[in-house]
């Protein structure tokens, strides 16, 4: 390769690609061609870097200095200032809210500082589309070291040794699962990955396959070679296109460094990987509905067992892991299974990555080790709350999870404590909450996805949440009883403990949270009819208070139904029968004189 | 199943032909057989789906089973402009909901369904991964985050004079 004296790291994640960071990234090649630098400068797309919420990111390095919010016409100050007079353009830096200040590089930002990335080291890092770059970046050197080094059960072993416990959102052991999967006998044993990323509002999965495809790829290669499969399939979702792309060249590479396909490195190993792609499906998340789907079936689960590792794939031992699992091992085999296990908790090793969003400063992808509390992660990793708001509750685990309130911000977080505060990991989705969410409407969101994403197979699921969802309904129009919320919590249980699958087992999670953690709330909407975050539209009605209003007219200019009515300098009044409780005269009101009563 | 009537030409019924013989007409296919007859028309018919289990040998109700399971799959014809809102997590808090309301009042159709012109479908999806910009709503391949309701407006002005 090579030698550049500055590279110049374009983020193309999905986040900031929709912000044009691809046209940013011509722009920077075509300046860099224009000053004759090509030998100096190297521009590459990069996966994401996490911090989503000032994207497109640029990162130059060795400097570390780190640009946001940068524009595809921002090209020619970077290459002109940066590359050529060796200064950093000032306005692209990142401003600390807080001091006021410009950060120049990453490392001294908030939102990097208590991150640790294992699972996400390459992203933000390394061309995904160029295996050279992964080699370079002491890529699957791990998969030598055991093809060469290690026997099956002692690669085994050193995985059990790592705590790495499964990040699709169960938490068993890794290792644990490999082993189980060794000792089946099978004419034709599979590695599945699991890149049925479905949770809404998490996009880890995603990132590290379009960040860094190749971990994944070696990370499969181990696992085959553990229990003894030459055979792999990656399950993703059809609605990831750039991750689908980015595999394939990752495939097509592997293969022709000899790293994937017959006799890999000359050990005598085969192994090869294809890709299986689902349809939008939550349930196949779920290993044995993701297996029937791989099958062509619908994506329907059995019962457990015969587990996977005992019949799976076509009826053969078939061992599923997601992918951020898979993007943890090699770094355990390069840095040994013991400085793995030394970050983390007792029963919970090494980091997770979470995707923070909602009312919070700053959305983004991160990676910290197990065991941090939700304060740092919001206020010193996220910067707080947005627009200055208080906070209210973080949900954790999506729809199967449930919601984390003030009294958990200094709970370590891991496996074991989320399940015992009444939420569990899931795949790492962490979405903030603020004063202006009701928990009744945030409940039934999450009971509106299951009931959509209910298979039907099993009553208690298909019918019970249908239910649940209709008593939910009942009680946000203003139409439930108090008796009713017993009826909630006995439901709740019944679908918890007869669900077949995990879906419906934890579809009730978000209503028991948060009746467990609002009590009040649940409360105010039977008793006394009123939504006290001013959300649930049968509840509210927006009225002008008249001492405030000027009679600008902004309010009834940007109604949409024309319900506000009022002469110029008069105070103007809302017609409650044809009013449709958008919320546009209070967002547009400068005179705080629309209320929600 | 759907109320549209049509029928294939023969081209159309050869090309389906060629997509389940690329996948060897094997059954544990039919997914990718499916994902594949739908690039090419746009959706998934009873007619197109008739053709497909003829072709692989199995029975017309486990490919409707299979269509209907998956949210990726529709037997109704999309918009030339198909409009899709985010509605994961991030979307909702962050007030995707009143963005799509919006877009059923302002083009009358409700989700899932396509404007008696043809020219636009609404259609809800959970999670594009760009939460950053919450809430986002995708027209065909083009994303546009951070969309108010006021925004909703000048979104489809862009499309005003394309067909």
């Amino acid at each position: 390769m090579a030698k550049y004296k500055m590279h110049m790291l374009v983020c193309g994640g999905t986040g900031c690609r929709a912000s044009a960071s691809d046209m940013l990234y011509e722009n920077l090649k075509k300046e860099v061609q224009d000053n004759n630098l090509e030998d100096d400068v190297q521009v590459v797309t990069t996966g994401c870097f996490g911090f989503c919420e000032k994207g497109p990111i640029v990162k130059v390095i060795p400097d570390n200095t780190f640009y946001v919010s940068v524009e595809p016409d921002d090209a020619k100050d970077i290459v002109a200032e940066h590359a050529i007079k060796g200064r950093s353009v000032k306005r692209l830096l990142y401003t600390d809210p807080a001091k006021k200040e410009q950060i120049p590089d990453s490392k001294h930002m908030g939102f990097y500082k208590k991150q640790i990335r294992i699972a996400l080291r390459n992203c933000g890092l390394i061309d995904p589309e160029n295996i050279e770059e992964y080699l370079a970046a002491d890529g699957y050197e791990a998969l030598g070291k055991v093809l060469a080094e290690m026997k099956p059960e002692e690669a085994i072993q050193e995985v059990i040794d790592s705590g790495l416990r499964g990040r699709g959102g169960g938490g068993f052991p890794t290792g644990i699962k490999w082993q189980i999967a060794s000792k089946v006998d099978g004419a034709q044993k599979y590695v599945v990955c699991n890149a049925d990323e479905g949770d809404p509002g998490a996009f880890m999965d995603r990132s590290i396959l379009e960040g860094d495809p190749h971990s994944v790829l070696e990370s499969m290669a181990i696992n085959g070679y553990c229990i003894g499969a030459t055979k792999g399939l990656i399950y993703i979702r059809a609605e990831y296109p750039l991750a689908i792309k980015r595999l394939k060249i990752a495939i097509k590479q592997a293969r022709e460094f000899g790293l994937l396909g017959k006799d890999i490195l000359g050990s005598g190993f085969d192994f090869d990987v294809e890709i299986r792609y689902g349809a939008g499906a939550f349930v196949c998340g779920e290993e044995t509905a993701l297996i029937h789907s791989m099958e062509g079936d619908r994506g329907e689960p059995t019962f457990k067992p015969p587990f996977p590792a005992q019949s799976g794939y076509l009826g053969m031992p078939t061992n599923v892991n997601n992918v951020e699992s898979y993007a943890n091992i090699p770094v355990i085999f390069n840095k040994g299974a013991k400085w793995f296990a030394s970050i983390g908790t007792e029963k919970s090793k090494g980091t997770k990555v979470f995707a923070l969003a909602g009312k919070i400063n700053n959305v983004g992808l991160i990676e910290v080790p197990m065991g941090i509390t939700l304060r740092e992660v919001i206020y010193e990793i996220g910067g707080g709350i947005k627009d200055g708001k208080k906070f209210k509750a973080v949900q954790t685990g999506g729809p199967s999870g449930g919601c984390l309130t003030e009294k958990h911000l200094d709970t370590p977080i891991d496996f074991d404590n989320l399940i015992a505060a009444g939420s569990m990991m899931g795949s790492g989705g962490m979405i903030v909450m603020d004063e202006d969410d009701c928990m009744v409407s945030v409940a039934k969101f999450y009971l509106d996805f299951t009931v959509e994403e209910s298979c039907g197979k099993c009553s208690p699921c298909r019918v019970g949440n249908k239910r649940l969802y209709e008593q939910l309904e009942l009680i946000t129009q203003g139409k439930a009883k108090k008796e009713d919320l017993d009826k909630l919590r006995n439901l709740s249980n019944v679908i918890r403990d007869t669900s077949l699958c995990g879906l419906g087992q934890t579809s009730p999670n978000p209503v028991l949270s948060t009746m467990d953690n609002f009590h009040e709330e649940y409360l105010a909407h039977v008793t006394d009819k009123q939504c006290p975050s001013g959300v649930c539209k049968d509840l509210i009605r927006y009225e002008v208070i008249a001492e405030n209003c000027v009679g600008c007219t902004a309010c009834a200019r940007n109604c949409p139904v024309n319900c506000i009515s009022g002469e110029r300098k008069q105070v103007h009044e809302i017609d409650q029968a044809l009013c449709i409780k958008c919320g546009a005269c209070l967002e547009k009101c400068k005179f705080n004189a629309i209320a929600v009563i | 199943m759907t109320s549209i009537k049509l029928k294939l030409k023969d081209s159309e019924v050869q090309k389906l032909k060629e997509i389940c013989k690329s996948f060897n007409n094997e059954h544990g296919e039919l997914i990718n057989v499916l994902h594949g007859a739908q690039e090419y028309f746009g959706y998934l018919p009873a007619e197109v789906q008739e053709v497909v289990a003829e072709e692989m040998n199995i029975p017309v109700a486990k490919v409707y089973g299979v269509v209907t399971f998956y949210s990726f799959f529709t037997m109704l014809p999309r918009g030339r402009f198909p409009i899709s809102i985010c509605t994961g997590t991030a979307c909702y808090v962050r007030g995707a909901d009143k963005v799509l309301d919006e877009f059923k009042r302002i083009l009358k159709v409700p989700v899932g369904e396509t404007t008696s012109d043809g020219k636009f479908s609404i259609t809800c999806l959970r999670c594009v991964g760009a939460c950053g910009l919450a809430p986002v709503v995708m027209v065909g391949d083009k994303t546009y985050g951070r969309v108010t309701t006021d925004g909703v407006k000048d979104i489809l002005k862009e499309y005003e004079n394309e067909d």
